[in-house]
């Protein structure tokens, strides 16, 4: 019978809050056990304990004795490390897909000594380390990857210390109810002049006479749209630069599912749309998003930016 | 601060390893072969400016060259990788190494725990105060880079002292551990041959300039506290094997087992404690002549109290002895005849002095005091450095030098004796000790060795006289500084000083005493006797009961106490929870206090008018802090609020 051991852990250790208020670890939630250089420095001392008893040094035992007292002493800091400190959910900016996601954390001691060497890792072999000083609070990037479009929630998150003397690691399990909103990966691709709202200059080359401003040039773009001269006050090691027009204040873009390729998978499909927002947005080109059941009018700037994004990550999810 | 495997150590935390590196290895520069000190300061020097350059460290193979190297070079000196003295070696080698292979914490932790094993081996040499302070210095910095390794951005004042502190803390544990881990007598295994090197003592023969020599070591033989008033100066001869065979040149001890002595007590015991140092043979000293011995001494058919094994670690003994007694007064032929035996050629002069007296003379006493009267009015001198003897060293001490110490007089009266037909031998020991004044305990020192001979007469059985006693009388009543002529070199530690200059030495031995007393001497016994004072039953299974119960409460006091620590609010904050606790009605989280006086003006008017002011001054004392006299006002308005209202 296959246990699941994560769920397990999960339900031991897992939610005992709602996520949402400031937890304050105490006894009942830190967990602590010997390190590997602990169990190493136990090692040393039982093997200077049979030298100090072989070689009858009374010095040496007690310097074994100190010694052990200090592994004791050094296994109640370790615990004292983490004990009473405050843990508040912070914000968390969206990514795309494919990008780090960090998940804010504040930390908050009340007591007036440092608390050194916190670290904090969500997901396996991706961790970071922080120092909170005394009466202090410190803010925190928990890092985990963005894979994936949507909401990509806060896993549970181990908080641990091995300070001060790395015999013991202590730990604590966090579970704050965070979640980072995660964009699609955008897919550079030239904006096809087939979206061009029919309004205003009427045709699709419409958009090519009131000089708009400049954007890097993406590889489908047609190299009669490089702007040369602009290109050449570089020093070259940057991409060339591709002229953008607007066809008149009223010329818009109409982002629609619609026009996407319609053989490429759904996620295909986000990327290459949310490549179209992010390149409109740049070339300050107000734009309308239609995705099937959802219809976003035209607009500009960036709460209108984030509000496309914002239909495109949670898609049909 | 992203971290990647295997989290690598950061640059400023390295000087702390290279601290802790050299402070466990420097004291044994003292001891160990002068290219291995050497080899680890260029090895050292090469690590500290790959790191002062931020230069890559050495490779694999270059390493392994140089511990091979370094391998076979302690190879080469001791023969021997195992030991005391090569595996020291050994250790301090590889510390040395793991300066240039110092890359990730991992690495940094064993030069940490080598570190402490290290410090450790420092007392295989001593174990007096000095090494003590110095290793809890080396100590403290070693945990200092212990702690660097988990907070590398520590400021390195906090570092030191937290470390200090955490040693601090773990004293107690230390002193618990000390009093109540269950103590067993090593050794556990067999030692190796160069456990105990270096001690000094009486050696088991006599040859001129023997003692001599060991007079000029200042070393401490022994100390002896006695249970009441201490016997006379004159009486203190502390003996140790006697010697019976003579070639001519050495004394030696006899081989021939003697039967068990019959000793006659002629007055009142003495009984003492000797805390002897370690001297590597197995004669104890004890005082002329032991009556009651530790259960697993003996004697020796001689009068010496010998141990079971060499006493190669400082012991207390309980001892008893008769000043006045009387020795085998019917000693068996066997033992009388070697004790006249002289080689067959040699000393012709001394044998023809000998001759002559015992012609003279009416019976055995008076050769005895006719000898005694010889060195007495012959010009004959008590000095350290006797000039070298010839073959017939006897006669050419006797006639030609007449300078010499007391085993010249011992020995050369011994010869007479047995030339004269009285059994004679050699006894050799201390005679004497310095009392100090601090702690009352009498301390006998190399410099007090002494040879001194014994004869066996007729109803008396065996004597002591002591030759030396008739050139220098001093040396037997104050001691050797008086006894030696003016003008003789005197090594340091004899010379006489100023009284504070004496005083300071009492008070620096008397520390000394009472740290081999207590904390060096600190044994099963000790333990044992202390813990039934204490009223326990020792058991080894009681003691490991007690030492968890105290163990248990000195971490749940530490830990009590460390977490203990909190930041007291601003007093306008605690006036403001008082206030609340005193009305018994608590504002919410988040309400604010305006929000909070509102919800008690709906509830309690009466209550309201006098919380209002409380309101006011907390909130002036709280945003306006420039104002010195609003804390006091809320104070006041605080202490004009009811008691508690009983809901």
């Amino acid at each position: 019978m296959a246990i699941n051991f994560r769920e397990l852990q999960q339900r031991l250790f897992g939610s005992r809050d709602d996520g949402l208020t400031p937890v304050t670890l105490d006894r009942r939630r830190i967990f602590i056990l010997p390190s590997r250089a602990g169990l190493l420095f136990a090692l040393t001392l039982v093997v200077m304990l049979l030298a100090a008893i072989n070689y009858n040094l009374a010095l040496g035992h007690a310097l074994v004795f100190l010694l052990a007292g200090l592994g004791l002493v050094g296994m109640v800091h370790t615990f004292r490390n983490l004990h009473g400190l405050r843990i508040t959910p912070g914000r968390c900016a969206p990514v795309f897909a494919g990008e780090t996601a960090e998940f804010t954390l504040l930390l908050d001691n009340d007591r007036p000594g440092s608390r050194y060497g916190l670290m904090l890792e969500a997901e396996k072999g991706l961790s970071t380390s922080s120092s909170v000083g005394g009466g202090n609070q410190a803010s925190v990037g928990v890092p985990v990857h963005a894979h994936r479009r949507g909401w990509l929630p806060l896993p549970r998150t181990r908080l641990s210390t091995r300070y001060p003397l790395g015999l013991f690691t202590a730990w604590s399990y966090l579970q704050p109810g965070m979640r980072c909103l995660v964009y699609p990966k955008p897919l550079p691709q030239a904006l096809p002049d087939g979206l061009w709202a029919a309004q205003g200059s009427g045709n699709g080359s419409g958009g090519q006479e009131d000089f708009a401003g400049f954007r890097e040039r993406q590889t489908s773009d047609s190299l009669r749209h490089v702007a040369w001269k602009a290109s050449a006050r570089d020093d070259g090691s940057r991409p060339l630069l591709v002229k953008l027009f607007a066809g008149g204040s009223d010329s818009q873009l109409e982002l629609a599912w619609s026009a996407t390729d319609p053989t490429a998978d759904d996620e295909t499909r986000l990327s290459v749309l949310t490549g179209w927002v992010l390149a409109a947005d740049q070339g300050r080109i107000p734009f309308s998003l239609s995705l099937p059941g959802v219809n976003i009018p035209a607009g500009n700037g960036a709460a209108h930016r984030q509000r496309c994004l914002e239909a495109l990550a949670l898609f049909r999810t | 601060m992203k971290s990647s495997q295997p989290d690598p150590l950061s640059r400023e935390q390295t000087p702390w390893l290279f601290a802790a590196a050299v402070v466990t290895t420097l004291p044994h520069t003292l001891q160990q072969p002068w290219w291995l000190s050497a080899f680890g300061a260029l090895l050292f020097a090469w690590a500290f400016l790959l790191w002062r350059e931020d230069r890559r460290l050495p490779g694999r193979w270059i390493l392994l060259a140089l511990v091979v190297a370094g391998v076979a070079a302690i190879l080469a000196d001791f023969r021997t990788l195992f030991g005391r003295e090569a595996g020291v070696a050994t250790l301090v080698l590889f510390m040395a190494m793991k300066l240039l292979e110092l890359r990730s914490r991992r690495d940094a932790t064993v030069i940490v725990m080598l570190g402490y094993f290290l410090l450790l081996t420092h007392y295989f040499h001593s174990q007096d105060i000095p090494t003590g302070l110095w290793l809890l210095f080396a100590l403290w910095v070693v945990t200092a880079a212990l702690v660097r390794l988990q907070a590398a951005t520590m400021p390195p004042r906090e570092n030191l002292v937290q470390a200090g502190s955490l040693l601090a803390q773990a004293l107690p544990f230390m002193l618990v551990l000390y009093l109540l881990f269950p103590r067993i007598n090593g050794p556990l295994w067999g030692l190796p041959a160069d456990a105990f090197t270096g001690q000094t003592g009486l050696s088991d023969s006599m040859a001129p300039g023997n003692i001599a020599n060991l007079v000029r070591s200042g070393e401490i033989a022994f100390r002896v506290r006695f249970d009441e008033v201490p016997p006379a100066r004159q009486q203190l001869y502390w003996r140790g094997p006697v010697l019976e065979n003579f070639d001519g040149r050495i004394w030696r001890q006899a081989t021939r087992p003697a039967s068990p002595e019959r000793i006659e007590e002629l007055g009142p015991r003495i009984a003492y404690e000797m805390t002897l140092e370690a001297h590597g043979q197995r004669w104890l000293l004890a005082l002329d002549a032991p009556v009651a011995l530790p259960a697993d001494a003996k004697l020796d058919g001689r009068l010496a109290a010998l141990a079971p094994r060499p006493v190669d670690k400082r012991q207390r003994l309980r001892l008893s002895s008769s000043p006045a007694y009387r020795l085998n007064t019917a000693e068996s032929p066997l033992s009388l005849s070697d004790n006249l035996r002289l080689p067959a050629n040699g000393n012709p002069q001394t044998r023809e002095l000998a001759r002559n007296w015992q012609a003279q003379a009416n019976g055995p006493a008076e050769v005895i005091a006719r000898a005694l009267r010889h060195f007495r009015e012959e010009s004959f001198h008590y000095t350290l450095q006797p000039p070298l003897l010839g073959r017939d060293g006897i006669d050419d001490f006797l006639f030609r030098t007449r300078r010499g110490f007391c085993e010249h007089y011992a020995a050369a009266f011994v010869v007479l004796m047995r030339n004269a037909g009285i059994p004679a031998r050699v006894v050799t020991g201390y005679q004497g000790g310095e009392m100090n004044p601090r702690d009352g305990y009498l301390v006998v020192r190399q410099s007090e060795a002494h040879a001194w001979a014994e004869v066996w007469l007729e109803k008396r059985g065996w004597v002591r006289v002591d030759p030396t006693a008739a050139v220098a009388p001093e040396r037997i009543e104050r001691g050797i500084v008086d006894a030696l002529p003016a003008g003789e070199p005197l090594p340091a530690f004899l010379m006489r000083h100023g009284d504070w200059l004496r005083d300071l030495r009492h008070r620096w031995e008397a520390l000394n005493n009472a740290w081999n007393q207590h904390i060096l001497g600190y044994d099963t016994q000790r333990q044992r006797d202390l813990l039934s004072r204490l009223g326990f039953e020792v058991d080894w299974r009681q003691l490991i009961i007690a030492l968890g119960l105290a163990c248990a409460i000195v971490l749940a006091l530490v830990t009590a106490w460390s977490l203990r620590q909190r930041i007291r609010p601003a007093p306008e904050i605690r006036l403001w929870h008082r206030a609340q606790r005193r009305i018994g009605i608590h504002c919410a989280p988040g309400e604010t206090p305006l929000a909070f006086a509102a919800r008690l003006r709906a509830a309690d008017p009466a209550l309201a008018a006098r919380f209002d002011p409380v309101v006011r001054h907390f909130l002036l004392a709280r945003y306006a802090p420039d104002n010195p006299t609003s804390l006091a006002a809320l104070a006041a308005a605080v202490n004009r609020l009811p008691r508690r209202r009983i809901a």
